[in-house]
């Protein structure tokens, strides 16, 4: 097994010294909004289209019933004492300056509403008691910079109290798209997937296309057989990968294909989902509900064995959720949910690749690894990713200890994000991560997320970083002898 | 009758009257709260991980929150230093005034009498750095509101007095044990004829009304935070997180 709390860590000061907090610039982030939803989206999963009549008793009531359904929510609706300890752990107020990105700045609009409906002191004495209505400054505080968090929880790890500022944003989302206001991205994603089967809104057709035209190309360079089936009924595993991943990160998709050869296994992936990444967790719990389903009534229809999520870190925290969100799973082998990262590390550990992988093949790349957000702070996959590394990098640097592991950086586009009218709050996001990969002078920044294999060419282009960016399993496969 | 003596039977009626308000209050009103969140259900896995996999981690992981605050350590090393310093304090405080509740007084209370008073500097030395620091940081400053302000007065004005009364004029301690174990007892006396303690008493009652809806809750609340309080078993066959409310879909 590899040690790697031996590898080279950049210590601190050198980092910290680049991203000392900014002044402070009240609102300069407010004009940075997502365009709204449009109807042709809306309708199809079952959201208003535009502002429902008695809008704010209608936001109260939902909220009153998210009070009740959520204790995370409820507490921390209480507890937070200010203390101030979050105030410099935001990205988007680290890139931007805008002390509303503080986490505790957002979660008070929201809980600025709640003192003034749900507490005594603030129904009585709202100005005593910092509360405010939920007037439509107030819905417009919350739509900027609601959608000006990405969900990632950095906050959590430093709050004293483990205040998830990411259970407050989905609340604050899901009160908002009750009343018919939510962003064009996330509604047009998820209806996307209602569509047809992924975030993409490829077809059926054309993802098949993709496939075969990636297995021509593999034979072609390689001379390999490898084969990337679709809806093949009765294999052993399905695979659910991002559908960038047939798109963008073909790499990773070649990298899938070449690792299942190796091992014989025979997998598929489903035109009826072929897609792992969960809008509906930025939008509301039903879609995210209906979303997560079609994984598994995908894999019914194809009577596989097993589930294997594939480099997505949004697909991985919805994966987290779905025994909970669609019933148990115990018609699949078990363990369940289950990454492939794991069952690599499973299989590397038992010894089924000694002597097959070469590390040389990875020597012109130093690599350092990004943990994405939610498969380090809310999916326990921190030592996996870096045990594959060890067993296929020779050059291999950590960025700095506060950038890494569960004090990740969000890559600035997670949790609805990446879409392009909100480049600058993207590219102001993903500054402290671009300056934790500068500093350790890397020329390949490894990752399991396609969202942030999405965000990063493009944050480190912008903040002038020569790096390549791709998947660990990219990597993996680059070094196993066939 | 004298005047004075009047106007220090009335003082005296009020604060007994307070005093049995403020604990109804108090207890009805963190009651109440309780209720609210333990009725509440967690309806999917909120941990946030690294997390321990077990139920004897999560409880390990939110005593060491309680005690030691590792998250405010990592977040702000001067915070954590003037949170932690003001939190002994309090505790130390707050066990040493048993002395005035119980009769036989445990052994324990009045061994620390020769540093007592070293713990009640100590917070007060500690409320006053939090609330520069409240002041003098700009991002601090942003958040920092008017109920921010109130608890740290309420706690500041409770130090000061409880200092005072202690050192520069001593309440006579078998006068303030009458007064304490008569509204223990249902059977009141007289308070002291002590205008500090008076104030410092009338402090603590408006701390206790205040308190369950106040942020001070966080006191019960660091043990209800579900990102901390619960083990990672999202793998664990027969953990399965069941979410109560849940609907099938249509």
């Amino acid at each position: 097994m590899a040690k790697f709390d031996e590898t080279p860590i950049i210590k601190d000061p050198a980092i910290e010294g680049i991203l000392t907090p900014p002044a402070l610039r009240e609102h300069i982030a407010s004009g940075v909004r997502c365009w709204p939803s449009k109807e042709k989206d809306t309708e199809k999963i079952n959201l208003p289209s535009s502002l429902v009549p008695d809008w704010q008793n209608k936001a109260i009531e939902k909220f009153a019933e998210l009070l009740d359904k959520n204790q995370a929510l409820r507490v921390y609706m209480d507890i937070c004492v200010r203390c101030g300890a979050c105030t410099d752990k935001c990205q988007f107020y680290l890139g931007t300056g805008d002390p509303q990105n503080f986490p505790v700045a957002r979660a008070e609009l929201m809980r600025k509403v709640y003192r003034r409906y749900f507490t005594t002191g603030g129904r009585n004495m709202p100005g005593l008691n910092d509360s405010a209505d939920f007037d439509e400054e107030m819905l417009h505080q919350w739509y900027t910079y609601f959608y000006q968090c990405s969900e990632c929880r950095r906050c959590s790890v430093f709050c004293p109290y483990g205040i998830d500022t990411a259970e407050i944003t989905m609340a604050a989302r899901e009160i908002m798209s009750s009343i018919g206001v939510s962003t064009k991205y996330v509604t047009e994603v998820v209806a996307k997937v209602y569509d047809t089967g992924n975030n993409l809104g490829i077809p059926a057709p054309a993802w098949i296309d993709n496939c075969q035209f990636l297995e021509e190309d593999i034979q072609e360079e390689t001379g390999l057989p490898i084969r990337f089936p679709v809806d093949d009924y009765g294999a052993d595993v399905l695979l659910v990968p991002p559908s960038a991943d047939n798109f963008a990160n073909t790499d990773t998709m070649i990298a899938y294909g070449k690792l299942f050869y190796k091992l014989g296994i025979r997998w598929t992936t489903s035109t009826y989902c072929n897609e792992g990444g969960n809008f509906g967790l930025f939008l509301n719990y039903e879609n995210m509900k209906k979303v997560n389903k079609r994984i598994i009534d995908a894999a019914r229809m194809l009577n596989v064995k097993t589930i294997l999520w594939g480099e997505c870190g949004h697909a991985w925290r919805g994966a987290i959720l779905t025994p909970t969100l669609n019933g148990p799973m115990d018609m699949f082998d078990p363990p369940y949910p289950y990454h492939i990262h794991q069952m690599l590390v499973k299989l590397l550990r038992q010894g089924v690749f000694k002597g097959q992988l070469d590390k040389s093949a990875n020597d012109h790349y130093v690599v350092t690894y990004h943990d994405p957000c939610n498969t380090a702070r809310a999916g326990q996959l921190l030592d996996e990713p870096r045990e594959v590394l060890g067993y296929c990098v020779n050059n291999f640097i950590e960025m700095p200890r506060d950038t890494i592991r569960e004090n990740t950086y969000c890559c600035g586009a997670g949790g609805g994000l990446l879409t392009d009218e909100l480049m600058p709050i993207r590219m102001a996001g993903g500054k402290p991560r671009a300056l934790a990969v500068k500093h350790t002078q890397a020329n390949f920044l490894s990752t399991i997320c396609a969202i942030c294999k999405a965000q990063l060419p493009d944050s480190m282009k912008y903040w002038d970083v020569p790096v390549e960016v791709g998947g660990v399993l990219q990597l993996f496969t680059n070094a196993l002898k066939y | 009758m004298e005047s004075s003596t009047v106007i220090w039977s009335l003082i005296s009626y009020f604060l007994i009257g307070l005093a049995y308000f403020a604990a109804l209050a108090f207890a009805l009103g963190m009651l109440g709260k309780l209720i609210g969140y333990l009725r509440t259900p967690m309806p999917w896995p909120e941990v946030t991980t690294p997390a321990p996999t077990t139920e004897g981690g999560a409880v390990l992981r939110v005593l060491g929150d309680v005690t030691l605050f590792p998250n405010l350590f990592k977040a702000d090393k001067w915070l954590w230093a003037g949170a932690w310093l003001f939190h002994i304090g309090l505790a130390a405080i707050l066990f040493r005034h048993l002395r005035y509740f119980t009769y036989p007084v445990p052994s324990l209370v009045l061994y620390m009498e020769p540093v007592a008073l070293f713990f009640g500097y100590l917070f007060g030395a500690a409320a006053l750095f939090l609330f520069w620091r409240r002041m003098a940081l700009p991002r601090t400053l942003y958040i920092s509101n008017i109920p921010d302000y109130i608890a740290l007065a309420l706690m500041g004005g409770i130090a000061a007095t409880g200092i005072l009364v202690s050192t520069w004029a001593k309440v006579y301690l078998v006068d303030v044990k009458a007064f304490m174990l008569g509204l223990l007892t249902f059977d009141p006396v007289m308070p002291p004829q002590h205008p500090l303690f008076v104030i410092h008493f009338t402090l603590v009652l408006l701390l206790l009304i205040y308190f369950p809806s106040s942020k001070l809750l966080h006191a019960g609340g660091i043990f209800l935070s579900p990102s901390r309080n619960s083990p990672y078993q999202v793998q664990i066959a027969g953990k399965r997180h069941v979410n109560p409310w849940d609907k099938p879909l249509r």
